[in-house]
């Protein structure tokens, strides 16, 4: 119906547009005008997003509403965008969080306020760009500037040592995809001045150049995922963000990574990804064992869940670099899954934060007693992180395992550890914290969730069981897309 | 015959909706509406279950999908029912033990602040149990078996502020996950493999692989029957407490009673028993696997009834019972008797629920004293317990007559009759298992309803026999628990399991036991030319001079074979050693992949050492612009002098 709008801009700049509004609004004063702003732009960005969903044809392996204008014209740049199974649920979950870090925040932050809805709203736009672009430029331009808000949220309303959390970020991330920008020009090279992706992916390339391509391009997305070694940034942002920052953190800008093998590594040096695979699969393995010991042995709450996060991660570059359906679309499951566990979680950790101001486990014991509501929703979102079949941290995993035994029985059984270390770091945090008797008069003094964290929970919860309960709306937009990467994958470019 | 498919999506359904009522709106209704409403599903849900039994005996076996729960690839995983014999008798067994812990539950739980909540958690653990045991596929079958083990989680820990209840559900948790690590590997070799995890059509295709051999260790080829046998009872080891991962079970008997008899006794740890039946078709291509069966099941029935004779708890008596009758049930399986392990597990159900909730009446009129040295005499304050107690107990050692008899004597036989590597142990184990359990049991029921008594007065002036909502149940448990064995022609040696059970042709134990078998009088009357039959009144013999006797006797053997009293005591030391070797291990494993390989390697080293060498450059480079004119201008004579010095040289 809507043919030839233009969706995908308007998703992109309707949050953008509306959280420069939200900054209009001034200082504190208008705190709740800001607010409710915030909260109306982020709702309506995720209605404008719906007909992505409902209008996607899922038979269709290519892009769709697709948008091309010039834009550069000087050096072939375009403002190309465009949508497949892959990005497409990526979009949507980013629209899906956005409301909920809003609603997040309305009461726990109160200096700069319009300044903090603002940036989340920003934020949502500019990753909705990365996800939609088809052109490196463009591309590249919102993918560096994903960077600003969260280094300002960070920065600004994080904990204690959040300046040296902000630069890490920062320069950890930057440093990474600077690489990727030498690599896009090179390729503008070789493909006589082009910018476009889709080109890209048809590029015939050499061995050599496919190596180095590949490895400009993992530096990049490897330090978004991020997969073990250049991991070390994550905990220290995610100690220091402010709730709001780690659930986007999170739910969305670690599945930039994941986006970016993809769009770019796997398609466009599909012979270097599959020569590289043993790298690839052996580093994120040592993701999912080596992380998940060191979860095991946390004792601030948000690293334990930040390291968790590592840990399940490498299940998704697991899944990619396994080249079979299951791999690929389980991973697509896990990232998406990921971003409602991993939300939830730093989510229920920000609302015992909130009250008793500390993460850490020691501080607290018995929270069942006080907070029974919270501890329900709590344990049903620890056990989904410990990828319980019926919540949706189960899918994913279980099918990365099942990729993975088809290409090695090692792979699969460490991969498969997870089910034993998920389980043992995060209820083992769980007992501590929540069972128990009334550990201190501080945890004596805790009151039940509110109203308003009743409804985001009640949401997350619905998303964690819908997905694990029902997963196949979800798997079946991919299907045309994966199986049209996997062709691709297994045809020769050199 | 549509009517009937209805009913199928009712039997679990029921229970999930009297959970959800109980659990979401239980502080509205009150204590009496949550268990009415529960009570009222249960019954809908054994009225179904019974009705589709029926019909499943007339021959109406069904197989299909409730609806497509996810399509990856090619494959489409479903969730569905397979409705037969065997599962039709798993549904009945569950809903009927259920309803009875239903209602005991009343008594027991009464005044407990967590009333709604518990009633809520059995409710929805039948219905996961239910999931499980009607599963056309294994994706179905391991979504009930990780959400039992989360019910029990749930359960074990229900009185949450106790440290040892919390310690012990994430104990359960986490053993439990190790078998269900290998269990996973396993369903994943059968998708790998067959292409599918619709039972049917595995067990169609399994034959024409079972002479494939694979290569997990580079140059070893194994059989790919075995290993996928052994990885699926990797998972029925979790699940039904087999050595070495029995462990869990008896702390798990931190939970409330109710939940001990239901979950830990009757329904749940018998998963695993039921699964590898399910499964007889693949276990039958392997005698690798069955002889592992036959190996782990005798040690966890040996050695696990040797150590409920030290136990003084009631409860935990009660629960290395139920590890060494899990154990026979392992090495019928084995015995490739799948008939006859669920006939077991069906009697044994029975029995052992009697046991647990009867342990639980007197847990109750002892104001939750679990400790037997502190009991005695109680026969005479509690008539009803006591004698329904007795029933099972000696159902429970096997004597002729009540249907543990019937049930274990033919798992005994069968063991004597297999022929494959491992049976001669496990015969071993068993026979003498015999002669302990007998020993143990009639200790316990000594100990608790006979002698002198040893509780304070306080507690004795308040003795008194449970109420109805307890004595009812055990009443009617104790019905099968006397009559369910005389149904063993048909269940065994008749066509009862139909094709849901196979038994490979050189498997033969079951076919030998059925030529010999002359009806159950004849059972009854050879039984007593038969060894078990004089182990068994041996071991009551003994347990009665030990402990209504000579009392002083066991206090004597224990200071004479005090390192083998120690050894039995401390359970093997198998959990000191699990929670120093894994638990601590893989702490330390943590900590220092996180202080040496993140803190100082990754983040000291190669993050921080890269900040430190540009911070070094720069200063270094500092250097050059000092802002003294005469530095710039010495700089730029050593320029012109090396530019000059080039020039001429090269000219």
């Amino acid at each position: 119906m809507l043919l030839g709008f233009p969706l995908l801009s308007l998703v992109i700049w309707l949050p953008i547009f509306i959280g420069i509004l939200v900054f209009a609004t001034g200082g504190d004063r208008n705190a709740r005008l800001a607010k409710w702003l915030a909260l109306a732009g982020s709702v309506l960005s995720l209605l404008v997003a719906i007909p992505l969903y409902a209008q996607f044809d899922s038979i269709m392996s290519g892009m769709q509403f697709i948008e091309y204008h010039a834009w550069i014209e000087r050096f072939n740049v375009h403002y190309h965008l465009g949508v497949d199974g892959i990005s497409m649920p990526l979009i949507l979950l980013n629209c899906f969080i956005t409301p909920l870090v809003v609603i997040a925040g309305w009461q726990v932050i109160n200096n700069r306020v319009s300044q903090y809805m603002g940036a989340f709203l920003v934020m949502s736009g500019i990753v909705n760009g990365v996800f939609s672009s088809l052109d490196a430029i463009l591309f590249y331009v919102f993918w560096e500037a994903s960077l600003i808000p969260m280094f300002l949220i960070i920065g600004v309303w994080g904990g204690p040592n959040r300046v040296y959390a902000a630069i890490k970020f920062f320069l950890y991330t930057l440093m990474g995809s600077l690489l990727m920008l030498v690599a896009f020009i090179y390729l503008y090279n070789v493909s006589g001045g082009s910018f476009s992706i889709l080109d890209y992916h048809k590029l015939p390339l050499p061995l050599a150049p496919q190596i180095l391509i590949f490895i400009a391009f993992l530096l990049a997305f490897a330090v978004k995922v991020p997969m073990w070694p250049v991991h070390t940034w994550l905990p220290d942002a995610h100690v220091e963000a402010p709730t709001g920052g780690s659930i986007v953190l999170a739910a969305i800008l670690l599945k930039l990574g994941g986006y970016g093998f993809l769009r770019f590594s796997l398609p466009i040096v599909p012979d270097a990804s599959q020569y590289l695979s043993g790298m690839m699969i052996g580093l994120s393995l040592i993701a999912v064992v080596y992380i998940g010991l060191v979860a095991l042995v946390q004792a601030d709450m948000k690293k334990l869940i930040a390291y968790s996060s590592v840990s399940h991660m490498g299940f998704v570059t697991l899944g990619f670099f396994l080249f079979n359906a299951y791999g690929i679309e389980g991973a697509m499951v896990q990232m998406i899954s990921h971003g409602f566990i991993s939300g939830a979680m730093f989510l229920c950790v920000g609302v015992m934060y909130d009250r008793l101001h500390s993460r850490q486990i020691s501080d607290y014991g018995g929270v069942a007693n006080k907070m029974p509501i919270f501890s329900v929703f709590f344990m049903l979102f620890a056990m989904a992180n410990a990828g319980l079949p019926g919540t949706s941290g189960f899918v994913g995993e279980f099918m990365v395992i099942m990729a993975a035994i088809k290409v090695n029985f090692w792979y699969a059984f460490f991969a498969a550890t997870t089910l034993i270390f998920g389980a043992a770091y995060t209820l083992w945090m769980y007992k501590r914290v929540v069972f128990g008797a009334v550990a201190s008069s501080k945890v004596e003094g805790l009151v039940d969730v509110t109203g308003r964290e009743i409804l985001i929970l009640t949401i997350l919860a619905a998303a964690v069981l819908w997905m694990g309960v029902y997963p196949l709306p979800l798997t079946e937009v991919m299907h045309a897309t994966v199986d049209d990467l996997l062709a691709h994958l297994s045809r020769s470019k050199l | 015959m549509i009517e009937i498919q209805k009913l199928y999506l009712l039997v679990p359904l029921a229970p999930l909706v009297g959970a959800l009522i109980a659990g979401f709106f239980g502080r509205l209704i009150g204590t009496v509406w949550s268990h009415r409403v529960a009570i009222i599903m249960m019954l809908v849900c054994l009225a179904a279950s019974i009705t589709i039994f029926t019909d499943v005996s007339k021959g109406n076996i069904y197989n299909g999908s409730v609806y497509t729960w996810m399509t990856a690839g090619v494959t489409n995983f479903e969730i569905g029912f397979l409705i037969d014999q065997l599962s039709a008798t798993m549904m009945v067994v569950v809903s009927f033990v259920s309803l009875m812990v239903h209602i005991y539950t009343i008594g027991y739980m009464q005044g407990d602040p967590g009333y709604q909540r518990f009633f809520s958690y059995i409710s929805l653990f039948t219905f996961a149990m239910l999931m499980l045991v009607m599963a056309n596929n294994f994706l179905q079958l391991f979504f009930g078996w990780e959400a039992v083990g989360l019910v029990s989680y749930l359960l074990i820990g229900f009185w949450y502020t106790r440290p040892t209840a919390v310690y012990a559900n994430l104990k359960a948790f986490l053993v439990n996950r190790v078998g269900d690590f290998g269990f996973l590997l396993g369903i994943g070799m059968v998708l790998m493999y067959f292409g599918t995890l619709d039972y049917v059509t595995v067990f169609a295709q399994a034959p024409q692989i079972a002479t494939q051999t694979i290569e997990i260790i580079p140059g070893l080829p194994w059989m790919l029957m075995s290993v996928i046998c052994i990885l699926l009872f990797i998972g029925a080891m979790g699940k039904s407490a087999q050595f070495p991962l029995h462990v869990w079970l008896p702390d798990s008997m931190e939970g409330p009673t109710p939940i001990s008899a239901l979950i830990h006794a009757a329904t749940m740890v018998t998963a695993g028993i039921f699964m590898v039946a399910r499964m007889s078709p693949l276990f039958e291509l392997s005698d690798t696997a069955l002889t592992v069966m036959l190996v782990i099941g005798g040690i966890t029935t040996l050695f696990m009834a040797l150590v409920a004779i030290v136990q003084n708890d009631i409860k935990r008596v009660v629960a290395y019972s139920t590890l060494s009758q899990l154990g026979y049930m392992t090495v019928a399986l084995g015995a490739s008797a799948y008939s006859v392990a669920i006939f077991h597990l069906m009697t044994h159900a029975f029995f052992k629920a009697v046991l647990f909730l009867g342990a639980g009446s007197v847990i109750i009129a002892m104001h939750h004293e679990q400790d037997m040295r502190k009991m005695g005499g109680l026969k005479k304050y509690m008539p009803i317990t006591y004698w329904t107690m007795f029933i099972a107990a000696l159902a429970n050692t096997g004597a002729p007559g009540l249907s543990g008899f019937f049930s274990k004597d033919s798992i005994i036989e069968a063991v004597y009759f297999a022929e494959i590597p491992g049976a001669n142990f496990a015969y071993l184990c068993v026979l003498i298992t015999v002669f302990v359990t007998a020993f143990y049991t009639f200790r316990m029921l000594f100990m608790t309803f006979h002698g002198s008594p040893h509780m304070d007065e306080h507690t004795k002036e308040h003795l008194h026999e449970s109420p109805w909502v307890v004595t009812l149940p055990l009443i009617v448990l104790v019905i099968p628990a006397i009559g369910a064995g005389w149904l063993i022609e048909s269940i065994l040696f008749g066509d009862y399991f139909g094709n849901s059970i196979q038994i490979g042709l050189q498997h033969e134990a079951v076919a030998k036991m059925s030529a010999q078998f002359h009806g159950v009088w004849g059972m009854m009357s050879h039984t007593i030319t038969t060894i078990p039959f004089w182990f068994l009144l041996g071991g009551i013999f003994t347990a009665w001079y030990f402990y209504m006797v000579k009392t002083d006797l066991p206090g004597k053997i224990k200071q004479v074979f005090g390192p083998v009293y120690t050894l039995l005591d401390r359970k093997y030391y198998i959990d000191e050693f699990y929670s120093w070797f894994f638990a601590g291990g893989a702490r330390a494993l943590g900590r220092g992949f996180w202080k040496y390989g993140d803190v100082k390697i990754i983040d000291g080293f190669f993050v921080n050492g890269a900040a430190r060498i540009v911070v070094w450059i720069a200063m270094l480079i500092r250097r050059f612009q000092s802002g003294y004119i005469y530095h710039y201008a010495f700089t730029m004579i050593v320029g012109v002098f090396v530019l000059l010095s080039l020039w001429l040289y090269r000219t």
